[in-house]
């Protein structure tokens, strides 16, 4: 199996790269290595969907904004990630928009949560293209 | 990097390139080996490249690399010409901790100590995903943005003489909330009145030395065996939402270019956005206090019905970790307003500072350092001479030497709980996975770091304190 993120040594918080053959690829394995940081993706349901829309002036905001919407979206909805899909990235203007729609399940006792991810940091952040696309983000955890 | 070493306990980078000023670290030739493998000096010296900064950039003991600033930062700014960054205080706005004396001794409680940590387990909501009190209307949550630990007393959660002994007297003034995203009021409504989880904690704690008898009595510790609680934890996601809002904010408006590090982002103090920022993380400041205040009624609630009294259950003080303020220091012998962040660190005022409260004005601010999961936490005094050292500001706990994913790797919940135990110490947890991540090897000597602040002088060794039984978010 292709690896769809790799986390690297950091000593107090968690830095992590994530990969795809698309732009789009990358950012939804960004998206699960930082939820793997709270809960097993595994074990999470498909039951509920939220759809996202974010803007950004560069790609690194971005991608910021866009992993934002997973803890924005545990904080206020007790939202757990399961998977992104439809994820597309665009341009309007001199914006970036990316919209997706996230699939998981409401938190509930059987669900255990086991690490806390604060905020998305631009800390080290890199997003690179090369054989495959590689994003790098560094989380407050 | 190029360090010359001005004492046993201070290490200098000399100021080269676009350092406004030099960089001291307080540290130790042990701690100095941790803090050299990752990028806390290059950070540091970051730091001190920023508009207005004032003597020198400061690294506090438990230093360790954060995200433009370094965890551990200490760093003042003219308020004319400096600038004040959401970076400089973090993204959890007043993390800090709350001390609780009791009257009783560890053998009043050994019988029932499995049953206090289960009550408080029980009241205080922790873990990702928990909510907090009933359903809080947002103009509720604004009034706790506005008036802190003054709210949740006024609302039946302890008492006012809790408010004396809080940093700030519980309440920043200068916040106002209406400045908060709706982000921000979300994200803080199902969360007011937890623990959280990550490094947060509460322990029902043991005294276990006193090395500075008068101050330790004034601060109402006064025997070896005498049980306290201490309170870990911040503002949640309310306060971690303004940090992002305003990174954000500031990279629209004044664009990154010339930063070292993005999140080295800012605004001048006297600009609209600077102003509107220090008005919402005061605002998180306070939604903090009120969090630890509500948590430590619940505490004092637990200790009444298990033990029949929580009598004596007097606040011995509360400090914040993580946070922006204006505050009046001599710099080049004249007496300046500043705006200093702390970012990781602990504000330790000496004798005198009107700043105390009158209880503690003869001896100095109480400083509480937590260690980690498991191991001793202590309990420190300002200095007068950390005001001339590190602008009156110390170390706020052991810092972490692993990441949490190598931890995780090396280390289980259970095994870590069964050592615990050998060791008299009970736990709970709402996560083993949590557990490991947060394992005592993860973090450096804490007995290192303070011992460091002692003898550089930024804060004086007054107790140490080891666990009893912790609960972990």
């Amino acid at each position: 199996m292709v690896e769809k993120y790799r986390f690297l040594r950091h000593t107090a918080d968690a830095k992590f790269q994530a990969f795809g053959t698309t732009l789009e690829e990358a950012f939804i394995n960004a998206a699960l290595a930082t939820a793997s940081l709270m809960w097993d993706l595994e074990k999470i349901e498909k039951k509920i969907e939220h759809r996202v829309e974010v803007k950004g002036k560069d790609l690194k905001q971005l991608l910021m904004g866009f992993l934002e919407e997973i803890i924005y979206l545990l904080d206020s909805k007790m939202f757990l990630l399961s998977s992104p899909e439809n994820l597309r990235i665009g341009k309007k203007g001199s914006l970036y928009v990316l919209k997706a729609l996230l699939k998981g399940d409401k938190y509930s006792e059987k669900y255990e949560i086991h690490g806390d991810v604060k905020a998305i940091t631009y800390n080290e952040m890199e997003i690179e293209q090369n054989a495959r696309f590689m994003v790098q983000v560094v989380v407050d955890v | 990097m190029e360090l010359n070493k001005i004492n046993e306990y201070t290490w200098e980078i000399p100021k080269t390139g676009d350092m406004k000023v030099p960089a001291l670290i307080y540290t130790s030739a042990r701690l100095l080996e941790s803090v050299r493998r990752d990028m806390t000096l290059k950070q540091a010296r970051n730091v001190a490249c920023l508009r207005g900064i004032q003597r020198r950039s400061y690294v506090m003991p438990d230093a360790h690399q954060g995200y433009g600033f370094p965890i551990g930062g200490v760093a003042a700014f003219d308020m004319d010409e400096g600038i004040i960054s959401p970076g400089g205080v973090g993204y959890d706005i007043n993390c800090g901790v709350r001390l609780l004396r009791t009257d009783y001794t560890e053998k009043d409680i050994h019988e029932r100590r499995t049953q206090l940590l289960a009550g408080i387990f029980r009241e205080v909501p922790a873990g990702v995903g928990k909510g907090g009190i009933t359903r809080l209307s947002r103009n509720v949550l604004l009034e706790v943005c506005a008036n802190g630990a003054e709210w949740a007393v006024e609302n039946g959660y302890g008492t006012r003489e809790d408010l004396q002994r809080t940093e700030e007297s519980g309440r920043m003034k200068g916040a106002d909330p209406s400045h908060l995203s709706p982000r921000a009021v979300e994200r803080g409504i199902p969360q007011l009145g937890t623990l959280g989880a990550g490094n947060h904690f509460l322990e029902i704690q043991k005294v276990s030395e006193i090395y500075d008898e008068h101050v330790s009595r004034v601060f109402g510790i006064q025997s070896v065996g005498q049980v306290l609680v201490m309170i870990h934890c911040g503002s949640r996601g309310l306060g971690h939402q303004v940090a992002s809002d305003y990174i954000r904010l500031m990279e629209n408006k004044f664009g990154t270019r010339g930063l070292p590090d993005r999140e080295l982002i800012n605004a001048p103090i006297r600009s609209q956005l600077g102003q509107q920022y220090y008005k919402c993380m005061s605002a998180a400041v306070n939604y903090a206090f009120a969090n630890r205040q509500m948590i430590a009624h619940w505490v004092r609630d637990v200790f009444a019905k298990v033990m029949g009294s929580s009598e004596g259950m007097n606040q011995v003080y509360d400090v914040c970790h993580n946070v922006a303020k204006f505050e009046r220091h001599r710099i080049d012998g004249k007496d300046k307003e500043v705006c200093i962040h702390r970012k990781g660190a602990t504000r330790s005022f000496g004798p005198g500072r009107e700043e105390i409260p009158e209880v503690y004005r003869s001896v100095g601010q109480p400083v509480i350092i937590p260690g980690s999961m498991g191991t001793a936490s202590y309990i420190l005094v300002g200095t007068s001479e950390a005001e001339e050292l590190s602008f009156g500001s110390t170390a706020h706990g052991a810092g972490r030497v692993m990441s949490r994913h190598e931890a995780l790797r090396r280390f289980r919940g259970e095994q870590i709980k069964k050592e615990m135990e050998s060791r008299g110490i009970e736990l709970k947890s709402t996560s083993w996975k949590g557990v490991a991540e947060e394992a005592s090897q993860a973090y450096k000597d804490v007995d290192e770091v303070v011992n460091v602040s002692h003898k550089a002088g930024i804060g004086k060794l007054a107790a140490k304190v080891t666990p009893v039984g912790v609960m972990k978010g």
